[in-house]
């Protein structure tokens, strides 16, 4: 008994220290990853005087937007001079309907293969599941001919199947194992009430589902919107997602060089997954831990 | 008599609607995975240089590959970045999710700080590193401008240096995933064994390294497992923060990929370097699943 009381309750001044030096190191940390930010925003804020005469840190002697607006509806990306307004869009209409269909069609999928179990359910979950770790490299030339042969290259449209098929094996995975959580004797019981498959998702189901179909949204969403590689691979010019279209903003390289401007072009593409992070992170911090976490 | 055969019919498809629900997705993954793996493997066995030609010429392709100095070069530095970025990621994210654990205040306000790196694209975090790591605006100038003459910071233009430089912007970006992670891992520690152990008068570094981190090993494998495939992934963040230069120096496979197929008209050798992606890829993560899910059945 002494020596637990001993070793749970450390002499003050140890204690005391530890705690310091404890958070000593949680704020080193947090200037870490908050100094990126920090900059990112205090640039975008001067004008480019202030930049190549002051410090990268200093804070900006005044808030000036104008950088935000040219970013927005004035910046030269390639040759038309349209900012990232356009393209901003493209990500939206790409992101919407690359959501819904991955995301409805994952719950189906997980409830079939968990609740109705058939056959081979196991190995086709197995063979799906791999999906969401092929490099995409794999895919990205069949995946161009296809789009090219259905007449989508360089759409909204091609991206959007793009998304839905390879987000098919997140949302698969997420609904798959958030429904084995799920009794069985709930759909054996309305089984024999004579439900059938779909008025037992339905009515049984769906729900019970809405904090999965968060993880599922909020995690699809970012994806597609943070993609680059299927953007870059598969569009060009004005239908391009925001991601690319902000990276060729940030490495044009005629005139001169605003890097106010391109901390503001960067901001605006950040900020939408970064408000859904803000109002949502509880949601995002589960769908990042499903793909690794034993459902 | 008469409606037998088709309430028959209608109860076969109300059997089979799982199959038949399952169906379209199913086909979807077999189609634009599966068959385009083996289409690319085809293809890395072809004469294909601008266009796709269908024509086999065993593995020459995989041999030109493996000759070209910019494929070595992408291949050292996959292993470097992997190792680091793995490696640190895993130390940052384990040491924050202890130091969390201590019943510290205003945990959820610094995890949200810790994390949000994860939700941005990695496009963003390059460009914002390289505007960071600018060689005459940058914070070189700034320590430079505080008295510390000979600091140096400007990685990304730097051939040895550049490949540090992704690992710093990408463990930046990943050590609060890990944190998380393991955090999440920590909270789900058989809570009687500690306190059994701390009755027994083990001090709590000991309980941390002896009781809790061993126990933690399936989240330190999945850690890993998913860091090391994000490694082999990592393309978008070369292309923002050192666009793989200067030269090739700080290129990886996966824009050596997209270089050869898109800009050099090299669609075999391309496809090759996909391949072999992919069996890195797939030794790494289908033991890891294999074990995943045949736990699975057992609990």
């Amino acid at each position: 008994m002494s020596d637990a009381a001993r070793y749970s309750a450390p002499r003050p001044w140890s204690a005391l220290i530890m705690r310091l030096l404890l958070w000593f190191v949680l704020i080193v940390f947090a200037i870490w990853f908050l100094l990126p930010a920090y900059v990112v925003v205090g640039t975008s804020l001067k004008d480019l005087d202030e930049i190549r005469g002051g410090s990268l840190l200093a804070l900006p002697h005044e808030l000036n937007f104008s950088a935000w607006r040219h970013a927005w509806s004035e910046a030269c990306i390639g040759v038309e001079c349209t900012g990232l307004k356009p393209y901003f869009w493209n990500s939206v209409s790409m992101a919407l309907p690359g959501v819904v269909v991955s995301t409805l069609l994952g719950a189906l999928t997980g409830y079939a293969l968990t609740k109705w179990k058939f056959k081979g359910a196991n190995l086709v979950f197995a063979l799906i599941l791999f999906g969401c770790f092929v490099p995409f490299q794999v895919v990205i030339l069949p995946m161009a001919q296809t789009l090219g042969k259905l007449g989508i290259t360089n759409t909204v449209y091609g991206l959007i199947l793009v998304h839905s098929v390879y987000g098919l094996a997140f949302t698969t995975l997420f609904f798959r194992n958030y429904y084995v959580t799920i009794p069985d004797e709930l759909v054996r019981a309305a089984t024999i009430d004579g439900a059938g498959f779909f008025t037992i998702f339905r009515r049984i189901i769906l729900p019970l589902s809405p904090p999965i179909i968060v993880v599922s949204v909020i995690w699809q969403f970012t994806q597609i919107w943070n993609d680059f590689l299927f953007g870059a691979s598969f569009t060009t010019g004005g239908a391009q997602p925001i991601t690319v279209a902000m990276n060729n903003l940030v490495n044009t390289t005629t005139g001169v060089k605003q890097y106010n401007v391109d901390m503001a072009a960067a901001l605006i593409t950040a900020a939408p997954t970064l408000l859904v992070y803000i109002f949502a992170g509880r949601y995002f911090v589960r769908g990042l831990t499903a793909g690794s976490v034993k459902g | 008599m008469l409606t037998r055969p088709p309430v028959k019919f209608i109860d076969r498809i109300a059997r089979a609607l799982p199959q038949i629900v399952v169906a379209p997705g199913f086909a979807a993954i077999l189609y634009f995975v599966y068959g385009f793996i083996i289409w690319t493997g085809y293809i890395s066995l072809t004469k294909s240089k601008m266009l796709p030609n269908y024509t086999l010429i065993g593995t020459r392709p995989y041999e030109r590959l493996f000759q070209m100095d910019r494929w070595s070069v992408a291949i050292e530095n996959l292993f470097i970045f992997g190792f680091l970025f793995v490696f640190v990621s895993v130390v940052v994210g384990c040491l924050l999710a202890v130091l969390l654990d201590q019943k510290i205040r205003a945990e959820g306000f610094i995890r949200t700080i810790y994390l949000y790196p994860m939700a941005i694209s990695f496009i963003i975090t390059g460009t914002a590193w390289k505007w960071i790591m600018n060689p005459s605006l940058g914070l070189e100038k700034v320590i430079r401008d505080w008295g510390w003459e000979s600091f140096r910071f400007g990685w990304t233009v730097d051939n040895n240096l550049a490949i540090y430089a992704l690992v710093m912007a990408a463990v930046w970006q990943a050590s609060g995933f890990a944190m998380a992670l393991f955090l999440s891992a920590l909270r789900s520690v058989d809570q009687d064994i500690i306190k059994a152990a701390s009755l027994d008068g083990a001090s709590p570094w000991r309980i941390y390294l002896r009781i809790i981190l061993p126990s933690m090993r399936p989240v330190f494998m999945s850690a890993m497992v998913i860091l090391s495939h994000l490694a082999i992934k990592s393309f978008d963040l070369v292309v923002a923060l050192t666009g793989g230069g200067p030269g090739y120096a700080s290129t990886l496979p996966a824009n050596f990929m997209y270089e050869m197929t898109f800009r050099r008209n090299e669609i075999a050798v391309g496809a090759a370097s996909a391949m072999v992606m992919l069996a890195t890829v797939a030794a790494i993560m289908v033991p890891y699943l294999y074990s995943e899910l045949r736990g699975k059945k057992h609990v």
